[in-house]
Order: C-alpha cells, then sequence, then structure tokens
C-alpha cells in the first residue's frame, strides 16, 4: 500500500507551532529566569490536570493534522481517519441514538413471510454482531469492562515506567494531579474505544455518521483555531502595541486610530462581512483548490487570519500603556542616553519585559476563540460547512430540537467536548497568569 | 465640560470616515458589484444584461470613488462611494435587497431588542454585582472557593447551551413559556423573560468573577485598612467604602455597552424569534444582504463611540475629582 503525504495549510502551520512550543520550553529549561514563571505554574494542581487534559487534546489534534493519500482515492485522510477507520466507515441510513440497535426512524422492511412492515429497522453496524438483542446489555457491559481494564492496565504501566522519574526530577511539582486527570480520561477513553468496536457509543446523525467520531475530529478545528489566531493576532498587536507606546508621537496617533476604528466595528458584523468577502473570493476561484478538503482547509485559514485581524486590538492597548511605562524608566533612559539604538533598546529590553502579557494573552484567548467558533458558524460565518466543528454539530443537531422523541445525543457529545477542552484551557490560562502576573506575587494580591 | 464634548464628537467623525473606508472596501473593491449581482442572481447562466439591471436598479452602475464623465461636484457626489457609504452619515440608508426602506425597518425593530437588552443588562448587572460581593465578603473561604470554581465551569459552557437547553427545558418540557416569538405591549413580557432569564444566567459566570477580581483589588488599599483599623465592621467596609470605589472599574465596562443595547443580541434574538435588530442582522448575514449589514456597522459604530463618551462623562457623576475642563 503506497501513501502519498499531503500537507495542508493549517497543518504545516500547527506542526510549526508545535515545533516552536518545542523549543520554546526546551529554551526555558535551560534558562533559568525563563523556567522560574512555569515553576510558579506547575506548583498549581489545577495547571497539571488541565494540563494533561489539554495534552490529551493536541495530540488527538496533531494526529489529525497529519495527512495522507493513498493514490487511486485523491481524498485526504488523517492519521486520525485511518486509526479510527472503523467509526469512519460503518455508517448507519440516519440518526441511532447511542448504544443503540435500531435505527431511530421507522422504516418499511421486508418481513419473513414476503409481506412489508414499517418498524425501526437493524443497524448496519451497531450491534450487529449479536444473533439476540437481549444480549446488548450483558454484551455492552462486557466490552465496557474490557475497555476499563485495558485503561487502567496502561495506565498501571505508564504510571511504574515514569511516574517515579517524574517524582525523583522534580519533586515538588504535584504529579497527582496530572495522574489523577489522565486516570478519568483513560477511564472514559477506554471503554468508548472498546464499545466503539461495535456499536455507536454516541449515535449516529443524520447521514449515518458516528458522533463520537465527529467530535475526535472537531477538536482539530478548534485547536486551529485558537491556536493559529493568536499566531496573526500576536505580531500584529505586539508590534503596533509596543511601537505606538515607545516611539510616540504620530505614530501613536496613527495606531490608536486604526484601534479605536476597528475596535469602534461590532465584532460579529466586521468578523461575518470580512468572511462573507472571503466567501465570494473562493468561490469565484474554485481552479484554486484540488480538492473539498483543500478549499475547507483554506476558509478555515481565512477564518483564523480573520479573527485575528479583528482581535489584535485589545492586545496592543495593553501593550501599549506597558510600553510606555517601561520607556520612562531609568534604565531605559540610560540606554538612550549611552546611545544604544531603538531597534536594541526594543529587541533587549522591552519586548523581554512585555513576554509576560503576550503569554498571558495568548492562553486566556483560547477558550474565548474556541466558544466564538461555535456561535460563528451558528451565524454562518464560520468555518466551511464540510469542515467537521463543534459550531457545525451544534448547528445540524439544533434543527432536530423538535423531534420526538427528541435527539439529544450530537447535541451533548458537542457541548461535553466543548466544556472540557474550554474549561481545561480555562483553568490552565488562570493558572499561568497567575505565575507570570507579577503583581499577584509582589503585592500578594489573591486573583484566583 | 461642552467643549471637551464637542471636542469628542468632532474626534469621531475621523474615526466613522475610517469606519467607513473599511466597510467600503469589504464591500465595493474586495467584492465588486459584478459579484454581488452575480451573487444575488445565481453563479451560472447570468447574462451581462441581467447583471446590469441588477446594478442599475440599486444604484451600483456608477464608478466606484471617482466619476469621469460628470462634471464639478458631481464627480466626488455621483459615485458609489458617496451614495452608498458617505450618505449614512445623514442616516440615510436606503432599501434593503426586499426593498424595504432600511431606516424604518430599525426604529420598528429597535423596541423588541430594548425589550430584551435592557433587563438582561440591568439584571444581570445586579446578580453580577451581587455575587461578586457575596464572594469578596467570605474570601479565601471555602465559599470563595467554590464560587470561583462554579464561575471557570460557567464560562466554559457555550452561549448556545445556555440556549438550547434552557430553551428546551423551560419551554418545551414544562411549558412554563412559549418557545419562541413575540408581541407588543405587556404581552411582550411573556415571550422575554426566558431569554432574559438566559442571556443573565450565562453572564454569571465571566461577570461575577471580573466584579470580585475588581472588590479585591481594591480591598488591598490603603482607605481599606484605614477604615477597618478604626473598628468598622467589615460588612461595612465593603459596601460602604469599596463599593464605591469600585464604582469607576465597574463603570468603565458597563456603561460602554449601553448604547450598544440598541443593536439587540444576535444569537438570542434569532433563537427566540424576536423581530429586533439583531435577528435582523443575522437575517441579513444569512441571506447576504450587504445594504443591511453596512448600515448596521455604522450604527453598531456611532453607538460605541457614543459609548465611550458616556462613560467618560459618567466619571464626573461618580468621582468628582475627575474634571474634563
Amino acid at each position: 500500500m503506497r501513501f502519498v503525504p499531503v500537507v495542508l495549510y493549517t497543518d504545516a502551520l500547527l506542526w510549526l507551532l508545535a515545533l516552536g512550543l518545542a523549543v520554546y520550553g526546551w529554551t526555558c529549561a535551560r534558562r533559568p529566569h525563563l523556567a522560574a514563571p512555569w515553576r510558579r505554574v506547575f506548583q498549581s494542581r489545577a495547571a497539571l490536570a488541565s494540563g494533561a487534559v489539554l495534552a490529551i487534546f493536541i495530540v488527538i489534534g496533531l494526529a489529525d493534522s497529519l495527512h495522507l493519500r493513498r493514490p487511486p482515492s485523491i481524498a485526504e485522510q488523517s492519521v486520525l481517519d485511518l486509526a479510527l477507520g472503523h467509526l469512519r466507515e460503518r455508517g448507519e441510513k440516519t440518526y441511532s441514538a447511542p448504544l443503540a440497535t435500531r435505527l431511530y426512524a421507522k422504516e418499511q422492511v421486508e418481513a419473513p413471510g414476503g409481506k412489508t412492515v414499517r418498524e425501526y429497522p437493524r443497524l448496519r453496524y451497531g450491534g450487529s454482531h449479536l444473533q439476540d438483542e437481549a444480549d446488548a446489555t450483558r454484551d455492552i457491559a462486557w466490552l465496557a469492562l474490557r475497555g476499563l481494564l485495558i485503561s487502567a492496565v496502561a495506565w498501571g504501566a505508564m504510571f511504574l515506567m515514569i511516574g517515579r522519574f517524574m517524582k525523583r526530577r522534580s519533586p515538588q511539582v504535584p504529579w497527582g494531579a496530572a495522574w489523577v486527570a489522565l486516570a478519568v480520561a483513560l477511564a472514559l477513553a477506554g471503554p468508548a474505544l472498546s464499545l466503539s468496536q461495535h456499536w455507536h457509543v454516541l449515535g449516529t446523525d443524520k447521514v449515518g455518521n458516528d458522533v463520537l467520531f465527529q467530535a475526535l475530529k472537531s477538536i482539530r478545528t478548534s485547536l486551529v483555531i485558537g491556536t493559529l489566531t493568536t499566531l496573526v493576532l500576536l505580531p500584529l498587536g505586539v508590534a503596533l502595541g509596543i511601537a505606538a507606546g515607545y516611539f510616540k508621537g504620530w505614530v501613536d496617533d496613527v495606531i490608536q486610530y486604526a484601534y479605536t476604528t476597528l475596535n469602534s466595528i461590532p465584532g460579529v458584523l466586521l468578523i461575518a462581512a470580512a468572511v462573507l468577502m472571503m466567501q465570494v473570493v473562493i468561490d469565484r476561484n474554485p481552479e484554486w483548490f484540488a480538492t473539498a478538503a483543500q478549499r475547507a482547509d483554506f476558509r478555515l485559514l481565512i477564518l483564523c487570519a480573520i479573527l485575528g485581524l479583528t482581535s489584535w486590538t485589545g492586545l496592543a492597548r495593553l501593550l501599549r500603556g506597558e510600553a510606555l511605562k517601561l520607556s520612562q524608566l531609568e534604565y531605559i533612559q540610560a540606554a538612550h542616553a549611552f546611545g544604544v539604538s531603538n531597534a536594541r533598546i526594543l529587541g533587549r529590553h522591552i519586548l523581554p519585559n512585555v513576554a509576560h502579557i503576550v503569554i498571558i494573552a495568548m492562553v486566556m484567548d483560547f477558550s474565548g476563540l474556541v466558544l466564538a467558533e461555535a456561535v460563528l458558524s451558528y451565524v454562518g460565518v464560520g468555518v466551511d460547512p464540510a469542515t467537521t466543528s463543534f459550531g457545525t454539530m451544534i448547528n445540524a443537531a439544533r434543527l432536530e430540537m423538535g423531534r420526538e422523541p427528541i435527539v439529544w445525543w450530537s447535541l451533548a457529545a458537542a457541548f461535553f467536548f466543548m466544556f472540557v477542552l474550554v474549561l481545561a484551557a480555562n483553568l490552565f490560562a488562570d493558572a499561568v497568569r497567575d505565575g507570570f502576573d507579577p503583581r499577584v506575587r509582589v503585592g500578594g494580591l489573591v486573583t484566583a | 465640560m461642552l467643549a471637551y464634548i464637542l471636542r469628542r464628537v468632532l474626534y469621531a467623525i475621523p474615526i466613522l470616515i475610517g469606519v467607513n473606508l473599511i466597510t467600503f472596501a469589504l464591500f465595493f473593491i474586495v467584492n465588486t458589484p459584478n459579484d454581488m449581482a452575480r451573487m444575488h442572481l445565481g453563479v451560472k447562466r447570468v447574462t451581462p444584461e441581467a447583471i446590469e439591471k441588477w446594478k442599475q436598479e440599486r444604484g451600483y452602475d456608477r464608478p466606484l470613488l471617482w466619476n469621469e464623465k460628470s462634471a464639478g461636484v458631481k464627480r466626488l457626489t455621483d459615485t458609489i462611494f458617496f451614495e452608498k457609504s458617505m450618505k449614512l452619515f445623514a442616516f440615510d440608508f436606503g432599501p434593503a435587497e426586499d426593498r424595504r426602506d432600511i431606516g424604518e425597518e430599525i426604529g420598528a425593530r429597535m423596541g423588541p431588542s430594548l425589550a430584551l437588552a435592557m433587563p438582561v443588562f440591568l439584571v444581570g448587572l445586579a446578580v453580577n454585582i451581587t455575587f461578586a460581593l457575596m464572594m469578596a465578603f467570605f474570601r479565601a473561604t471555602y465559599l470563595d472557593f467554590w464560587g470561583v470554581v462554579l464561575c471557570v465551569a460557567m464560562m466554559s459552557i457555550s452561549t448556545l447551551f445556555y440556549i438550547i437547553g434552557g430553551q428546551y427545558v423551560a419551554a418545551k418540557l414544562w411549558n412554563l413559556v412559549p418557545i419562541s416569538g413575540y408581541d407588543g405591549g405587556l404581552d411582550a413580557g411573556r415571550f422575554v423573560i426566558l431569554p432574559v432569564l438566559i442571556g443573565v444566567v450565562s453572564g454569571i459566570g465571566s461577570g461575577s468573577r471580573w466584579y470580585r477580581t475588581i472588590f479585591l483589588e481594591e480591598m488591598g488599599r490603603d482607605y481599606v485598612r484605614t477604615a477597618r483599623a478604626k473598628g468598622l465592621a467589615e460588612s461595612v467596609v465593603l459596601f460602604r467604602h469599596v463599593l464605591k470605589n469600585a464604582m469607576i472599574p465597574i463603570l468603565t465596562g458597563a456603561v460602554v455597552v449601553i448604547p450598544l443595547l440598541f443593536m439587540g443580541s444576535l444569537l438570542t434574538e434569532s433563537f427566540f424569534g424576536i423581530p429586533g435588530l439583531g435577528s435582523y442582522t443575522i437575517d441579513a448575514i444569512q441571506a447576504q444582504d450587504f445594504a443591511v449589514v453596512r448600515s448596521m456597522v455604522f450604527i453598531g459604530s456611532v453607538l460605541y463611540i457614543a459609548g465611550l463618551l458616556l462613560t467618560d462623562l459618567s466619571y464626573t457623576l461618580v468621582d468628582p475629582r475627575i474634571r474634563f475642563d
């Protein structure tokens, strides 16, 4: 079997970002003054537990960002698609409840006697290995137990292998919280994966796709939006904010004018207008994209760029104030007196002194962006409808709220995964802020 | 004071021109009138005549910024930029895609928007400040800790969940209120109560946490120590001194949004079928009706600038030390 690797734009950027983070982590580990705030961050239990959860999400997202193609077909598949191929391929006809053996809707089925009756037909894959549906509960319990056992063994093995090593290396870090979080995650993932061999753990959606698989695919979209947007936002916010505060005068006036103007346009409307425009451009140039996945990927990238372009104002304003304050300090005045060039002062003195604000802003923005994606997709200016995301999942499921019995599983899955991701991100961001914010240390201010 | 207000109003003009230039660039340069015509008429099988006719009907058959064929002032005024963007300054919005006048539509939809947004704002502010004061009063106890945990959890839930969940439980399961719709007069209360409740609840998490930080920051100041030192009870310190002094940061955040209440809430209005400006905007976005989106962008910017001005003026009310003369 031959593979041709395919690199989508967002794949490349996401991996570059991961690489950048790894390099940053490596640098931090070798420089005590850079590592100190992170050491403070990782003294909090919440940071460790939420960090472990985020790490799991990131691993899933990165696995979903390695795309390849098998030559006869032109469609891209990610490593996650291949690993969970059984989930992707076993589609049903339409809705089915979680762990159901029968379809949600009645259909004409041919009875043994040659007559047709209207009944709920058996699912093609969900529980189809059972001869008798009465065995379903026992089978589910058995599979769940098996998954739980495998998880327990995996967790135990990991703990024995690296648990003591990590404890010895950095004893002041409360590793227990991370291990507990990992145990909870594995206790959910093990049974789910084990059950997914024969069942649709979270049911199927309107066209019969497995909801669990969709939720897992949505993670990548959220990560892309939450991280790549900051990649656009950071250079703009940092460069313009510092320039305004440091150079003052007409530079300050122009930059202040620019961000007041951008700020005064209602955010959603500006984003909506920009996205609609880009949509027209994309529709006009279908020859740019070889496959639907590439087009969806391009739209996702553009959405990140637009979100970044419209939301750098807050960071810029913050950094402007900070740079204004810093440029009055004695050591900067002294640098001026010694004839140090502006570029050098900015690079050596100002930038390192606002780095903590940048890091705090970056982690704080993540959760807001993940939540915003769902809202934007609902408004119709979010990701491409072909991209699986929490927003598109909610949007599709919302239309079925009126049905009886209610189709709740798609909504529940999307909201649950989104909640866990955003909660972990929020907790982690709080810990980062507490670790990096100098006011917390000096003034003893409690800002949990 | 009057001179200050005048200066601020004058300063608003270049900003509004900038806003107009941005929207103009987005709507007419990235996406030319020809593209707009093609999109509205359907991408396939469009004759050039049909496009010309569409443009003529809507006044898009002029040059963008500079009209060579006209003479005198008309060279500037007989252009799309002047007709479509500069006329917004006179609040002349022109017709929407369905030929209805946007100005009239906005006037009619302001009421329902306010009926929803105003209670959400007022009740939300009261509830958030109350919770924040309680957490600040019981700071560094389990009550405070779990309050913050609850806030973070509530912040992490998508607004869509509050809306969909609330709608399902209150309207469908318990049949307490109608699922969606709107009616004028006193009857509006029946339709508005659930969206208001949802709006308030979805804001509690971030709101009360934010105010709690403000209160705690205020409680680290010297005057608080003085107040305690002279023997005031903790509750008196909190309600008499801290609350009053925290009004400035609270006002900064709150007053700025008051004018924007007119814009309505995009999500809640469209979920609950309230015919306000929020649902108007969403419908326009989904129908790609640029005339409406353009007008709403302009109104939103005007209201935002008005909010900034109001914020500055409100400082003088709560803090007599601040003067603008």
